[in-house]
């Protein structure tokens, strides 16, 4: 048993991080609900003043969207329509080409499999800045830029890290299960379709969820590959809140439209939370 | 149901680590065979390069008069019941026994499902009544709605013995499905494969490394060591006409006595004993070392006063020995004795007077007994019971 004092000194640990975790959320949840001025004046002088929203602009949320991009709702449909796409396209790719790889890693001997996968392995040691320059030419001399090929196509390649945990997960699976799938008669892809892609859901749960809310959020990809406003994602698009000098004019507005996307993201997460705490009690699958 | 024909089989592992070494055997349509021998003697390679799962180094395979050597698994037509019953965990009983019928209809396309929905439909009650049927016979339908995480081991043993049985195969394959499971549960499967067996007529290739469920369930067995075939036979051959030493050893409990000594004069010589071989068994022995086995049910433990001093007779000899233990087992015991330097187990009739430490006298039955080249895998030499 916990003494008192000590139970005490845990929550309250527990209460200082949470708070200082959920600050700038609460902040931005605040600005959004101010009056130009006021919003203006808060992120100028900040002061206990402005974390708390007086007169509560509630307007403000579908003025954001609305006035996201140069025709109204056009905008902000359009890039939420983008956004989507772009996402559901790359997490779908990055969870089936990474759970492939995977597999063939985990299961499939064949010569030079080692060096590959040490090969795979150290290409997330390069910095993305490293291969951004390369990877804009190659992209155009496709000529897919200003295209969602650049945002898409790669996932469809496997991301090392999440092959990495797939590899780990599947080399866990009775070597048995699969051998008694082949003898129902399956090949590589039936037996990774029904039996390792059931099996490996928690770190598909995983793959998906740090795949869609990096992509979701991702700024600079879009940034440099997609030129059009009307291919513009969520992310980008929040860039017209900004001036022509980069200056912010309308801070109540960026928080409102920042915060409406957010919103899929936690909805996900909350969706995959039994997923993700399964994945991590549950390592072992037992035939 | 059909013959497997296994000719100069081997296998070999990078490394040079030979697994089996130019198997050569013919099973019978519709036979139960059982591989057994000592864990690591190439058995479960054996029954895998049937399977398919292992690539064959040398030799060839033939399923139903059929060289299999390059046919995947599931061209084979072979059904198999691993050892850790490798039922897909996420799948309930039911989709487990159906898994491998779905994959193999006919109209299971996409394009069936568009164009051929009548015949699907049939295809799919054909299965789901297999699946029912097969359930029914191995009295798990109550279960098949369940996930194996949620069934015992006995049940679970149970469903990949349906799994295998709705497909009806040609040949089924059984790796050790027994060693997971209790004694007694054990010996209940064990008459239930028998059962399924005689029922089915289906051919049987059985894995075991436990020879007493090898001799009660085999029609035929091969008894393997080192990846090299000792013996093949059925369950009274293998025991009554050991191959060799190391067959004789592998095959009864307890164990074969073995007694090194020398053949001479027509009598084995052993430390402390000499028996006369039987001219009308043994017709020409050549002089020379050799082994003597014993079943220890050939040996009959009897007190000094009861039969004099140590003789020797045409069926057998007596020997002074010394008690070292007593197994009792119920109806019978297990008599540990020391004859000279030599430990030897005798399986007799219930007797209250032996006390451990004890001296009494041991007749050596010859009836059963066996001589063999020297070393541990000496071969059997030749007796009269070989001709007839």
């Amino acid at each position: 048993m916990r003494s008192r004092t000590e139970k005490t000194l845990i929550y309250a640990l527990l209460v200082a991080g949470t708070v200082t975790f959920l600050f700038p959320l609460w902040w931005m949840v605040a600005v959004s609900l101010k009056t130009p001025e006021a919003a203006q004046a808060a992120t100028v002088r900040g002061g206990i003043a402005s974390l708390v929203p007086t007169d509560p602009q509630w307007h403000n949320y579908p003025d954001a969207l609305m006035q996201m991009g140069s025709v109204r709702w056009t905008g902000f449909l359009d890039a939420l329509a983008n956004s989507v796409v772009v996402t559901i396209l790359a997490t779908a790719g990055t969870a089936l080409s990474s759970s492939l790889v995977g597999m063939a890693f985990a299961r499939m001997r064949f010569r030079g499999s080692r060096p590959m996968f040490l090969v795979m392995l150290g290409t997330m040691m390069l910095p993305a800045q490293v291969t951004m320059i390369p990877l804009f030419i190659l992209f155009r001399n496709l000529g897919w830029i200003d295209t969602f090929l650049p945002l898409v196509v790669p996932a469809f390649f496997g991301n090392a890290f999440f092959i990495f945990m797939y590899r780990q997960f599947i080399a866990q699976i009775p070597e048995a299960l699969l051998e008694a799938a082949r003898l129902d008669g399956q090949g590589w892809f039936g037996i990774w379709w029904h039996v390792i892609l059931p099996l490996t859901r928690p770190v598909t749960a995983i793959t998906a969820v740090f795949t869609f809310i990096f992509t979701w959020n991702d700024f600079l990809a879009p940034l440099i590959y997609l030129q059009s406003d009307d291919q513009a994602t969520l992310s980008v698009a929040l860039n017209s809140f900004r001036n022509q000098y980069g200056g912010i004019t309308k801070v109540n507005l960026l928080m409102a439209a920042s915060l409406t996307t957010m919103v899929p993201c936690i909805l996900l997460f909350l969706a995959a939370q039994k997923q993700f705490i399964e994945g991590l009690g549950k390592g072992a699958v037992k035939g | 149901m059909a013959t497997i024909e296994l000719n100069r089989v081997s296998k070999t592992y990078t490394g040079d680590v030979r697994a089996v070494r130019e198997a050569t055997l013919a099973f019978r349509d519709g036979e139960f065979i059982v591989l057994v021998g000592p864990s690591g003697c190439g058995k479960s390679t054996l029954l895998r390069m049937i399977a398919g799962l292992e690539a064959i180094s040398g030799g060839t395979v033939a399923i139903g008069g059929r060289v299999v050597n390059e046919l995947p698994p599931k061209d084979r037509d072979v059904a198999m019941v691993f050892q850790n019953y490798a039922l897909y965990p996420h799948m309930t009983v039911e989709k487990n026994m159906a898994f491998g019928l779905l994959r193999r209809r006919k109209h299971g396309g996409i394009s069936s499902l568009l164009f051929h929905r009548a015949e699907r439909r049939a295809e799919l009650a054909a299965i789901d009544r297999k699946v029912l049927d097969t359930a029914r016979t191995l009295g798990i339908e109550p279960l098949l709605a369940r996930l194996p995480r949620a069934l015992s081991g006995g049940q679970r043993q149970r469903v990949a013995l349906g799994r295998a049985l709705v497909r009806e195969p040609q040949v089924f394959l059984f790796d050790e499905p027994l060693s997971n499971l209790d004694a007694r549960l054990r010996i209940e499967m064990r008459a239930e494969i028998r059962e399924l067996h005689r029922r089915t007529k289906a051919s049987m290739v059985y894995v075991t490394h436990d020879q007493e469920e090898a001799m009660t369930l085999a029609d035929r067995m091969v008894v393997m060591k080192f990846g090299v075939v000792q013996q093949f036979g059925t369950p009274g051959e293998c025991y009554a006409r050991p191959a060799n030493r190391f067959v004789a050893g592998f095959v009864g409990t307890p164990v074969m006595n073995f007694i090194e000594g020398r053949i001479e004069g027509g009598a084995f010589v052993a430390a402390d004993m000499r028996v006369t071989l039987p001219a009308a068994r043994w017709p020409r022995m050549p002089a020379g070392p050799a082994t003597l086995g014993v079943r220890p049910d050939q040996l009959h433990v009897l007190q000094s006063a009861d039969a004099g001093a140590s003789s020797t007779a045409a069926d057998g000899a007596s020997v002074a020995a010394t008690v070292r233990s007593i197994e009792r087992l119920g109806d019978r015991m297990d008599v540990a004795v020391m004859i000279g330097g030599t430990r030897m187990t005798a399986r007799i009739e219930n007797d209250d007077r032996l006390v451990e430490g004890g001296s009494v006298l041991v007749h050596i039955g010859l009836g059963a007994a066996h001589l063999f080249a020297i070393g541990e895998d000496g071969a059997r030499l030749g007796d009269a019971h070989d001709a007839g």
